[in-house]
């Protein structure tokens, strides 16, 4: 075995002695503008592009279909109508209930998950030491990880009981405990972010505090947090967009009454749970109730596309400042 | 704050602070707590039904002789089949747009900010995308390979995010150094920036894969939810995967269908829990390596 500097030395040895090509084989022989570079080079340019092709795609189905809905039902009615009963004689789609429904499980779980996470950001990135931070982080990791049929599961078979000793009055499939799971499964996502946010905001500002004599408290609360805000805001409509598109949990917990109501303990349903719903009963291809999916989903697409691109400006904003 | 010369209330800032510290403090336990109160109901209603039989049997009418074979055997060919479709795909696009296109051009920003706003993208209308274009539109039916495509593209911008994030946090010496000695373009990624990239570009594959291990909706979407007996044995073969399974015993009445469901849960979230310690590791190397 030679010792890393006896390489060192043979190699430069017979780099000054030899002709590069012999040194460095394996690179020295294909120039850029050769065949198997170009053919690369066109492979990945078109991996690259296929991203842009499923967006487009995504957006010629939901509109190519969406439109042959709209054709059928008037998109006043559709958006003004305040009920939603797509197998009802006469059928009705109003989709106001829906929309009620997840709004409902959106902003709730956002209640509970936008102060839950951010408070567990400020302790893992101001207060915890680096041990506590090692084993911390990864467990609300594994807490984010965990697939939302799961917190379905949850919801329905310990969450709703327990419920039930508080409020007898409520349904089995109720609005409360699936806001709560997805509450409960969007704070990874928060504390992430927001840790993300507070670790970007530079030293010299925290410093800046300490000199003029401020506790840890003010530092924290007066200085890191409002100038962080902009990346936390970020994290809370994020968080917000992923609980509109929460399907699972809601799907199994919340029920599949949609209803214009604002009772947490009674069954809704959300715009993700009824496409669910329509996908898994026997609705016969090319019916108006199966164009349905196709008008929910853009509608859907279109929310979240929303609300993600303005989370997205928002990070680049404080991106932008603190370089 | 208000400036306050003689200090009179000093101790009030002290006091506020430990209550501050407190909350927080709470807050992240409860957080801990949450965690482990999700296993532990889960193992306790789990385990009693875990058995050989539970394992090596296809579900069934009946309670007690139902298993999760064909849920085991379809998430294991469905995630070799994203596998094969998803990681080229995505590590190329990355690597297309962390080192081939021009840093300037608008279009390419443009495509960077599409690729996160797919990422954020809810899996239903991936489900809905992969009902038109692969059970419909090219008529693979309800295969495995329908639902394998439409996985694939649900976990592609995960998998080129990741990968562009690793190739980005290798420093530019790493480049200018292969450069120096004359290699070319693809060497340089080949042989200078891809191996010491890689720990975190397969940390974002098994994230990306993790995910598609338990995303249900989308396979409903697609039609995965019938009965289905047999484990497949081709690619065009209809199939059910454990999260699946899970949905389907959960919407049953029986009480102990829903016991059931939370031995698969129980499953599940042991793959999930190796595929993750395993991300975390990986994440360490490549942090080691970096720092070198």
């Amino acid at each position: 075995m030679e010792t890393l500097q006896q390489e060192q030395k043979r190699i430069l040895t017979r780099a000054i002695t030899e002709s590069r090509e012999n040194v460095f084989s394996r690179y020295g022989k294909t120039p850029s503008f050769s065949l198997t570079e170009r053919l690369l080079k066109y492979t990945l340019t078109f991996f690259g592009w296929l991203t842009v092709v499923i967006t487009l795609l995504i957006a010629y189905i939901l509109i190519q279909d969406g439109v042959l809905f709209f054709s059928k039902v008037s998109p006043v009615d559709y958006f003004f109508g305040r009920e939603w009963a797509p197998f009802g004689q006469p059928k009705k789609f109003g989709v106001l209930p829906l929309v009620n429904g997840t709004l409902m499980i959106a902003i709730g779980s956002i209640v509970i998950a936008a102060p839950l996470g951010l408070l567990t950001a400020v302790f893992l990135t101001q207060y915890a030491t680096r041990q506590v931070r090692e084993v911390t982080i990864p467990l609300i990791e594994i807490l984010g990880g965990i697939p939302t049929v799961v917190y379905g599961y949850f919801a329905l078979d310990v969450i709703t009981p327990l419920l039930k000793k508080v409020f007898p009055e409520i349904e089995i499939f109720n609005a409360l405990s699936a806001t709560i799971v997805v509450g409960i499964s969007l704070i990874p996502l928060v504390a992430s972010l927001s840790a993300d946010s507070i670790r970007a905001v530079p030293k010299s500002i925290q410093m800046g505090g300490y000199a003029l004599g401020l506790t840890k408290f003010h530092v924290v609360t007066r200085i890191i947090v409002p100038a962080a805000f902009s990346g936390i805001v970020a994290s809370v409509i994020l968080a917000f967009a992923r609980a509109i598109g929460e399907t699972m949990a809601v799907t199994l917990a919340a029920g599949a009454s949609p209803k214009l109501t604002l009772n947490y303990l009674e069954s809704i349903q959300t715009m993700t749970a009824f496409i669910v719903q329509i996908s898994l009963g026997d609705t016969p291809y090319g019916s108006i109730e199966y164009y349905t999916i196709y008008a929910v989903g853009l509608h859907l697409f279109l929310i979240t596309l929303a609300f993600n691109w303005l989370a997205l400006q928002l990070v680049r904003k404080y991106r932008e400042v603190y370089r | 704050m208000r400036y306050d010369p003689n200090f009179k209330n000093y101790k009030r800032y002290y006091i506020y602070g430990i209550i501050f510290y407190a909350i927080t403090l709470t807050i992240n336990v409860f957080v801990i707590f949450l965690l482990f109160y999700l296993l532990i109901t889960i193992t306790i209603h789990g385990l009693p039904v875990l058995s050989v039989d539970f394992f090596l049997n296809p579900p069934s009418r009946f309670a007690a002789r139902s298993g999760i074979f064909p849920a085991i055997m379809g998430t294991f060919w469905l995630m070799i089949l994203t596998a094969l479709f998803s990681i080229p795909m995505g590590v190329m696009a990355a690597i297309y747009l962390e080192e081939y296109s021009s840093k300037s051009s608008k279009f390419i920003e443009l495509v960077k900010l599409n690729i996160q706003n797919l990422a954020g993208i809810p899996s239903i209308i991936y489900g809905i995308l992969g009902l038109s274009l692969f059970v419909r539109g090219i008529e693979l039916g309800r295969s495995l390979i329908a639902g394998a495509l439409t996985m694939s593209l649900l976990i592609l911008p995960t998998i080129t995010i990741a990968t562009q994030e690793a190739l980005r946090a290798i420093p530019d010496s790493f480049r200018f150094a292969g450069y120096g000695v004359g290699m070319t373009r693809w060497q340089v990624i080949r042989h200078q920036v891809l191996p010491v990239a890689m720990p975190g570009i397969l940390t974002g594959i098994i994230l990306g894969l993790s995910r598609a291990i338990g995303e249900t909706a989308p396979l409903i979407m697609i039609g995965a939810l019938t009965f289905v007996a047999i484990a497949p044995t081709s690619i065009m073969d209809s199939f059910t995967v454990i999260p699946i399974q899970i949905f389907n015993w959960t919407t049953l009445p029986q009480m102990e269908f829903h016991k059931l469901a939370a031995g698969a849960i129980l499953v599940l979230i042991v793959m999930l829990l190796i595929m993750n310690s395993f991300a975390i590791y990986l994440r360490i190397v490549f942090q080691r390596k970096l720092s070198l």
